[in-house]
Order: C-alpha cells, then sequence, then structure tokens
C-alpha cells in the first residue's frame, strides 16, 4: 500500500485494475484547509491520460510493473519475438502493445520491456535508431539548407520527413522518442 | 624593484583606461590565452601574460594586470583555488545559482528589506520568538514537526501565532516578525516545508486596517525591486497590487465561481464530509480564480474553519477571517483576533478532539497562550502573509523552489 506522498511524476499506480503512471502532479491546499493531489494520469496501456484528484493522505495501490531489457529475436505473425537478456527465457508481444514502436525493432536491439503482473504492456526501444533509406525521390545536393523536406521510406516501414539531400541507400539516425528524422549516420 | 599600485578592478572601470587593476573571482571559460572571469562586478576577460600556466574553467583566480577599457590584459595570476572534480560539476552549486538564482535571490532580499522598512515606517516593533514551542497548533489540516529528544516535548512553529499574541498581552501594541514556520508534508509548487513568513499584529484594529496593511506592504516590495512598479508578472497574466485590492466574501466567491451555495454546502450531511467538499470546490474551482489582474481579499470564512479568529458581531455564521489571493495563490491568512480566553480553551479543546477523531496527533492546549489571553489582549488583527509566494509571484517565478537558496528537496 502506497499513500499520495508517494505520487511524483513516472510513479505507477492501480486503478480500477488497470496501470496507470503519474504524468503530472501538483499538491494544493487551501488555506488551513484539506490538501489534495491534483494529478494528470497515463494509462499504461490504452495510453489514454485521465485527470483524478486524490485526497492528500489518501491510500492509493502501488501498480506492480516490472522493466526488464530484453533482446529483439524476430516477428512471427502480429507478434513480436523477444529474449530476456539475464534469463535467456523468450516472450512473445503482440504488435497492438508496441504500436509506433515495431518501426524501431532491428534484429538483435536491446529494448526494455514493460510488464504488468508479468504480462508485457509496452516496449521502450533505445532513443536513437539508425535505419537505412530504402525509398526516397532524388536528392538534391545543392540544398544543404535543410528548411525544406521530402518524405523517406526506411528499411522498418518508417515514413519520416527528411532534407532533400538525403539519398537512397543512405542511413538515418531517428530519435525514436519523436519519431523524427536527426542526421546522417556516415559509413 | 617598484611595486605598481593596483585598483580594484570596480574602481578601474571608472578611470581612464588604461588603468592598472586588480580583480577576483571564479574562471568561467577559456579562450587560447584568455579567461572569462566572473567577480562582485560581474564579467571580465583576462588575458593571461605570455609565459604563465593559464587556468582552466573553475579555478579562483586573484589576476593583476592592466585594465585597458574592456579587458585585463599581461595579467599575472594567482590560483586561489582549484576544483578537485570537472567544472561545472554536473548538478554542482555553480550551475545550480548561476541560472538565474542568485539574481532572484538578490531580489528577495531587496524585497524582504523593504517589508522591513514599511512596518518600521509604521511604528511596528520587530520581534522573534522561539522556533521550538510546547503546541504546534491545532488545526486540523496542518501538521507539525516533532523535535526528537526535547524534554518537555517541543514541535517546532507552524506558525509564531501564540508567542506573538503573549507580546501583544506584554504592552507592544504593534509587533511583526518574519521567521520561518514548518509544516509536514507540504511540498509542491507553491509549498516548501519550512517556509518564510511574515506575521504581524495591530492593536485596537480589526480586519480593514490589516488589509490595508497587506496592500501596502506587499506594493511596497513589489516596487523596490521593479523599479516602482506595482505591477508583477505573476503566474498567468500580470496583477497590479497598487492598493485598494478587491474585496469578496466566501459566499460570494462560492456562488460567482462554482455556482454553489456555501451555506447549503456546508448543512448537508456529516460536517466532516461537507467540509471535504468544500475545499475540494475551493481548491479546484474556485482558488485558481481568484485575484486574477487584481488581487482580492476573501473575507467572511465559515465560523468553524477559523479557530482563533473573532466571529462576526453581525453574523455569527462567519469568522472575521480573511485571505488574499494573487492569480490563484493564497498569500496570506489574516483574522480579528479571538481574545475571549474561554471562548478560546473551548474551541482548542474542540480542536483536540477532532485531531484524536481523525487518528492525527493531538497537541496540547499552550498554556501560556491562555495565560495571555486571561491576562487581557487588546483588541487585535493580525495576519500571516508567504514571503515567498510573494516573491514568487513578484518575479513571475514558476515555483516557490525557484527563490529559495535551497530548497528542502535538494538538501
Amino acid at each position: 500500500m502506497a499513500d499520495t506522498t508517494d505520487i511524483k511524476k513516472g510513479f505507477k499506480m492501480l486503478l480500477d485494475g488497470a496501470p496507470y503512471s503519474v504524468v503530472e502532479s501538483q499538491f494544493v491546499k487551501p488555506g488551513k484547509g484539506q490538501a489534495f493531489v491534483r494529478t494528470r494520469l497515463k494509462n499504461m496501456i490504452s495510453g489514454n491520460v485521465i485527470e483524478r484528484t486524490f485526497k492528500s493522505g489518501e491510500k492509493i495501490d502501488k501498480a506492480e510493473c516490472e522493466e526488464r531489457e530484453m533482446q529483439y529475436l524476430y516477428p512471427e505473425g502480429d507478434d513480436y519475438v523477444f529474449m530476456d537478456t539475464q534469463t535467456y527465457d523468450q516472450m512473445r508481444i503482440s504488435g497492438e502493445f508496441l504500436g509506433d514502436n515495431a518501426y524501431y525493432l532491428l534484429d538483435n536491439t536491446n529494448v526494455d520491456v514493460m510488464l504488468f503482473e508479468g504480462r508485457p504492456i509496452g516496449i521502450t526501444p533505445p532513443t536513437f535508431v539508425n535505419l537505412e533509406v530504402i525509398e526516397t525521390e532524388p536528392g538534391f545536393k545543392g540544398d544543404t539548407s535543410g528548411n525544406t523536406t521530402k518524405s523517406a521510406k526506411l528499411s522498418t516501414g518508417l515514413m519520416v520527413q527528411v532534407p532533400l539531400f538525403v539519398e537512397q541507400g543512405e542511413t538515418l539516425k531517428i530519435d525514436t522518442r519523436t519519431g523524427e528524422y536527426v542526421e546522417r549516420v556516415k559509413g | 624593484m617598484s611595486v605598481t599600485p593596483r585598483y580594484p578592478i570596480e574602481i578601474a572601470r571608472r578611470l581612464r583606461p588604461p588603468a592598472p587593476a586588480k580583480v577576483a573571482g571564479r574562471v568561467v571559460t577559456t579562450d587560447a590565452a584568455r579567461v572569462l572571469l566572473r567577480d562582485v562586478t560581474g564579467e571580465l576577460w583576462v588575458e593571461v601574460a605570455a609565459g604563465a600556466t593559464p587556468p582552466t574553467p573553475g579555478v579562483w583566480l586573484v589576476a593583476e594586470g592592466t585594465f585597458d577599457g574592456s579587458a585585463l590584459i599581461d595579467a599575472t595570476c594567482r590560483f586561489a583555488n582549484v576544483p578537485r572534480v570537472p567544472f561545472p560539476r554536473p548538478g554542482g552549486e555553480w550551475l545550480w545559482f548561476q541560472g538565474g538564482r542568485l539574481e532572484r535571490l538578490k531580489k528577495r532580499a531587496t524585497m524582504v528589506r523593504a517589508l522591513r522598512e514599511h512596518f518600521d515606517r509604521c511604528a511596528f516593533l520587530e520581534v522573534e520568538t522561539p522556533a521550538m514551542v510546547p503546541s504546534p497548533g491545532l488545526d486540523l489540516h496542518l501538521d507539525a514537526f516533532p523535535i526528537a529528544g526535547a524534554e518537555p516535548a517541543r514541535w517546532l512553529i507552524t506558525s509564531p501565532e501564540y508567542q506573538m499574541k503573549r507580546i501583544l498581552a506584554g504592552g507592544a501594541p504593534r509587533i511583526y516578525q518574519i521567521c520561518r514556520a514548518f509544516r509536514r508534508g507540504e511540498v509542491g509548487e507553491r509549498h516548501e516545508p519550512e517556509f518564510t513568513m511574515l506575521e504581524w499584529y495591530r492593536a485596537f484594529a480589526g480586519p480593514d486596517e490589516v488589509m490595508r496593511d497587506t496592500e501596502h506592504a506587499a506594493a511596497h516590495a513589489a516596487q523596490a525591486v521593479l523599479g516602482g512598479s506595482t505591477v508583477i508578472p505573476a503566474r498567468t497574466a500580470p496583477v497590479d497590487l497598487a492598493p485598494p485590492w478587491d474585496r469578496i466574501t466566501v459566499a460570494e466567491a462560492f456562488a460567482r465561481y462554482a455556482n454553489i451555495d456555501v451555506e447549503a454546502l456546508l448543512a448537508s450531511g456529516p460536517p466532516e464530509e461537507a467540509e471535504e467538499t468544500f475545499f475540494r470546490v475551493l481548491a479546484l474551482q474556485v482558488e485558481p480564480q481568484l485575484g486574477r489582474f487584481r488581487p482580492v481579499f476573501v473575507t467572511d470564512w465559515p465560523a468553524s474553519m477559523a479557530s482563533l479568529a473573532q466571529l462576526d458581531p453581525r453574523n455569527p455564521k462567519v469568522a472575521q477571517r480573511f485571505e488574499a489571493y494573487v492569480d490563484g495563490v493564497e498569500l496570506c491568512n489574516g483574522f480579528g483576533e479571538l481574545i475571549d480566553p474561554v471562548e478560546q480553551r473551548t474551541r482548542l479543546e474542540r480542536d483536540q478532539a477532532a485531531r484524536a477523531a481523525k487518528s492525527l496527533p493531538v497537541y496540547p492546549i499552550d498554556e501560556g497562550f491562555l495565560g495571555a489571553l486571561e491576562e487581557g489582549l487588546p483588541p487585535c488583527a493580525g495576519n500571516a502573509l508567504g514571503v515567498d509566494r510573494l516573491v514568487m509571484l513578484t518575479l513571475g517565478a514558476a515555483s516557490i523552489e525557484d527563490v529559495v537558496a535551497i530548497p528542502s528537496r535538494r538538501l
């Protein structure tokens, strides 16, 4: 059992059977009155964000979530197969929990898998991944200003906006938090 | 060998260059043979004389050379101290204080001086009372820090109220204090477990006079750091602190901002639940809308929520309690003070029972305080104002942590 003093950004709690992560919290207390903790909570399965206000001191259930490092092995139907890097146990994760993160899975990439009551509910890929451009319009060598962009399709199927000078076959560094192009990778 | 007289840099800056000068400070960055030094007057480039060891960032340096109007050139350097870790240390003190915090602390000091100036000018006596007391107050929603090992039992004050009222009984008709108050479990954007409180009492006065004190003191403090202006940036939109501030009763505020009849609300259901609803509506719906563009005093609080205040003689359902709000932030809490010792003891006993019923620590009744009431207090009113919050709003800071040197979370 936890209480409202444990609430801070990133704290994981159980509400109506679902795990929620604290996005934002604010301690509010009117003059000499009852204190409250105002929160914005993200449902860790659906991704929905809700607002909830707790009475200060109220008991809350901690969500038993665990993050484990796993290596991505291969896709299998709509699922993706991972291996726990410590126990070598294999785990199948449904594509629906991965969302856009599936675009960042390269063979043998290590990711953090979030488990809720032993079941996988999502993954955190490395912050940056390098992906190859498999399709884009020909580049314009002269334009290096980077002010205009074009679309490029990357090896995992991810579509990104890139500067005009990017060529097919080049490798790009992508920020997995935003899904955006960062820079070209030499070699 | 002759020794050239060297002028301190603040004087050399006022002389016709070139001037022999001396400067002491910390090296911020380096660029070839030049180092950028931060000293009491600001920043200055120092060109190290040929052949000397150039200092690295973080070194506390004493440099002597020639001030050419923009930089100190041909300087000989003495290393006064050298950091033992790479500079600047991530999360270290230099980065913590240099990001604008020292500037804010200077303004804070100026504001505190202006507050003192205001009360001194109005013939208030500045007092200091103990921080460790036999009873920290019995408010249902204030928790105190007990002092381990104290014999007899002591707590840190949640406000200096009891002790200041003893001074009133002792014959000082106008007193003020700027001290630390300590409240357990309060930490957030607008709360620190220890914070600076300005508390004052005025004899032969009621809430109106003390509200006027509040307006003038706050406006004067803001003017001291805003070049004479009373318009502060606050949080969401600027607020003009120029007196007079608006007045609204609790009932009016609930009706206007939450469309709720507060009397009906408090009469609905068990008192404890009704009060919780009251505070929920107050904190989430009413407060955020109070004091936008102009500060507002919220007056006439329900009688049950002001244990140390006098009831309104015209309407005993409400107490002579007021709070000022600036852009949704509560700035102070004041009372027309209760001076009847019998009524006061009854209320404190009732507060003790309420705390016991909620399984909260029950603090003793402060007999020194009640003794003072029995001996007789002049009729008076008083107020307690959160200095950190006033500074925060005046400087447009987002959090109380931005206007204190070292917040509790950084200890």
